[in-house]
């Protein structure tokens, strides 16, 4: 095997431009934090609703929640991004497809975000809607027996002891988050992976490139996961075996 | 909006998608099959009483499912020319990577369903004087196996649609043939809709599948 | 007016009918023991008067208000009404005076200081006041029986329906949840329970309702009931129930 090792590329100036490789990835390693912070956060927010829902006696309501989760997880993550850039602006009303085409700020990193926070929104909600179903009946019944209303009973009961019965679940998404976040490369958002082709072909040095993303990778997942295993040993419930699975 | 669809350059491109249909889902198969084999044996490996190779088998998982499929994907068609000094394409790149990837999943599957086989019946080999390899294959491995097979299957389902991303180095799966039969006919709204809408029957009908094998197999059991 | 009135009820699992023409009524201030084989509907029969189970023909009355009713509103009903439960379902990631106190606050409004009080009293009487800062994994089975219905009594509720409350325990713990139970109906709490155990009926039910196969088959006072139950099968279950 035949490789010129350079391992001081990183520091050495672009071809074109004074920036150093360096920034490059410095600016990638940002890039896939916004979007992969930001689409955990939507999908945080409409998992929960949308698997809540998903439990509740009204038969409509499911069914939309059931269907939602099905349009997202049969539809490859990239597939989605082109359509969310590409396809969707072309069913909005003009003057707001015409804004979007044009003049909508950080256009990639805005698409993005939705597509990868909806798509995950719909695996969150999966893990949600197990994680209610799996709490004994009984718990509903007492929270509605208080005289609790059930968004109450959901509010105060079941949510919180759901919440934490799916945390593991919860933190390999929160890591897949990061590693889909690389997805968002194939419509220009400059994020890692962006990056990492990049400057492989502007410096040729591509095994120290791929090495030292795949490492900025391997970092983000493992904080994500220290992150989420804070939060597990902060909300454990003494005595409480969760009847996982 | 919808009336300006124009579907009538569906019909000169399907036998371009076709051809991309069909290598994403020999891609899909033959990843399976060496995904799930290799990944048996990292398995076995990882359960298996000898250290380094439990290390070394643990090592190769982990490090395949914290990086994004993406850079794997990337590494490989890197590498692998490297290593053998001569280009190989990307059809091929993906062959190998996308085996190499899956066999890591599949093989966390085949642990649970090794660990699913009752201890009881590896006994029950042993006092009928197997080795510990006949015990394996006659009766561990197809309990195991048959225990896992929706799961498996999910798996699968999900690995063709991660065969879409091969698309980062330009092998012509259905989503990149989509892609160009966009470009040439300048229809890029109409190619991506419609190839989202066969990665959407594919794999609803799968799932679908999927579920009710579980819903019979649960009640075998 | 009775506290509660069953009249004509019925109730279908799609075409399984599991309750048929229930009638009776608990007057103030009455404990009625609700008993019979398991699968009798004697369970979804107490659930229905808090209206935890729908009913599809009937009404049941809970100090007049009707359970089924349209425009009844439940959770105030069910706020009245005390309810425990076979497996306590006391919320396990809640501190055992949180348990005391979540209703109160966000229920009737209470504040937090009245909440903590009355729960302080109400962990005093069931013998649980060291135990207010536990979780309830932490505590045994009777225990946590005894919080769940010191849960209950927060609330001030006008009657109590108790759902097998002991058939979860291991037979040592029976006697401290029962105890507890006695001493509530002593003072004169309206109570409707559903149990197996024949002594406790005996003891402190005003009357015993048996059931079967969804239909009150039986309804007389503690005296008729365990002098000359009339029907075969309450006297079948009985031979059954008392030999253990």
């Amino acid at each position: 095997m035949k490789y010129h090792w350079n391992w001081g590329i990183f520091f050495e100036q672009i071809k074109y431009g004074d920036e150093t490789y360096l920034s490059w990835l410095i600016s990638g390693l940002g890039w896939t934090v916004a979007v992969s912070l930001a689409s955990w956060v939507i999908a945080l927010l409409l998992g929960f609703a949308i698997g809540t829902v998903r439990t509740t006696p009204r038969t409509w309501l499911v069914r939309l929640g059931n269907a939602y989760v099905e349009l997202f997880r049969n539809i490859p993550l990239l597939v989605q991004m082109f359509l969310w850039f590409f396809v969707v602006p072309e069913f909005l009303p003009r003057n707001l497809s015409l804004w979007v085409k044009q003049e909508m700020p950080a256009k990639e990193f805005v698409t993005a975000t939705v597509c990868l926070g909806l798509f995950t929104s719909a695996r969150i909600a999966e893990q949600v809607r197990a994680g209610i179903q799996s709490l004994p009946r009984g718990q509903r019944m007492a929270g509605l027996a208080m005289g609790l209303t059930l968004p109450q009973t959901y509010r105060y009961i079941l949510l919180p002891m759901a919440f934490r019965i799916i945390i593991p679940p919860l933190t390999s998404e929160f890591m897949n988050v990061f590693k889909n976040s690389s997805v968002a490369f194939a419509i220009g958002v400059l994020e890692l992976t962006f990056q990492a082709r990049q400057m492989q072909e502007d410096s040729e040095q591509g095994i120290e490139t791929y090495l030292a993303v795949t490492v900025l990778y391997f970092v983000c997942a493992f904080i994500a996961n220290r992150m989420m295993a804070f939060i597990e040993k902060r909300s454990r419930v003494p005595g409480y075996i969760a009847a996982a699975k | 909006m919808l009336g300006q669809l124009d579907l009538s350059v569906l019909k000169p491109s399907l036998p371009f998608l076709w051809t991309g249909l069909k290598f994403s889902a020999n891609l899909t198969l033959i990843a399976m099959s060496g995904g799930i084999a290799i990944g048996t044996l990292l398995a076995m490996a990882r359960l298996g009483k000898s250290r380094p190779l439990t290390a070394v088998a643990s090592a190769y998982v982990n490090l395949m499912r914290s990086i994004p499929l993406l850079m794997v994907i990337l590494w490989f068609f890197l590498v692998i020319p490297l290593i053998i000094g001569k280009p190989i394409g990307a059809e091929y790149s993906a062959l190998i990577t996308f085996t190499a990837f899956e066999a890591a999943y599949y093989s966390e599957i085949m642990r649970a369903g090794i660990q699913s086989v009752a201890k009881g019946q590896v006994m029950a080999g042993y006092a009928l004087g197997m080795t510990y390899w006949q015990t394996m294959a006659l009766v561990v491995l197809p309990q195991a196996f048959r225990n896992m097979i929706p799961v498996l299957l999910t798996q699968t389902i999900i690995l063709f649609q991660d065969t879409s991303l091969v698309y980062a180095i330009g092998a012509k799966d259905l989503l990149k043939a989509a892609d160009i039969a966009g470009k040439n006919y300048n229809r890029p709204v109409e190619m991506y809709l419609f190839s989202a809408v066969i990665y959407f029957a594919l794999c609803y009908t799968l799932s679908s599948i999927v579920k009710r094998l579980q819903i019979k197999l649960a009640v075998v059991r | 007016m009775a506290m509660i009135e069953i009249r004509d009820v019925s109730k279908w699992y799609g075409t399984f009918q599991v309750l048929a023409e229930c009638t009776s009524q608990v007057e103030k201030g009455e404990v009625v023991v609700i008993c019979g084989p398991s699968g009798s509907g004697k369970s979804t029969l107490i659930k229905c008067v808090n209206g935890l189970e729908p009913f599809q023909k009937g009404e049941i009355l809970v100090n007049g208000i009707g359970v089924g009713a349209p425009g009844t509103n439940l959770p105030k009903l069910r706020s009245n009404v005390g309810m425990v439960f076979q497996h306590f379902e006391l919320f396990p990631h809640m501190k055992v005076i949180e348990n005391l106190t979540v209703g109160q606050i966000k229920v009737l409004g209470r504040s937090r200081d009245e909440a903590l009080r009355k729960a302080h009293a109400l962990l005093e009487r069931v013998g649980l006041k060291d135990f207010e800062q536990k979780n309830p994994g932490e505590l045994s089975g009777g225990q946590q029986q005894r919080v769940a219905i010191g849960r209950a009594l927060a609330m001030d509720p006008i009657c109590m329906l108790f759902d097998e409350p002991t058939s979860a325990l291991d037979p040592e713990m029976i006697g401290e949840v029962l105890a507890v139970m006695q001493d509530l109906a002593r003072e004169g709490m309206t109570m409707m329970v559903v149990t197996h155990e024949m002594g406790f009926a005996r003891n402190v039910a005003h009357r015993v309702i048996f059931m079967d196969e969804g239909r009150i088959v039986e309804d007389a006072t503690t005296e008729d009931f365990f002098g000359t139950p009339r029907s075969d099968r309450a006297q079948l279950f009985l031979s059954r129930i008392l030999r253990h």
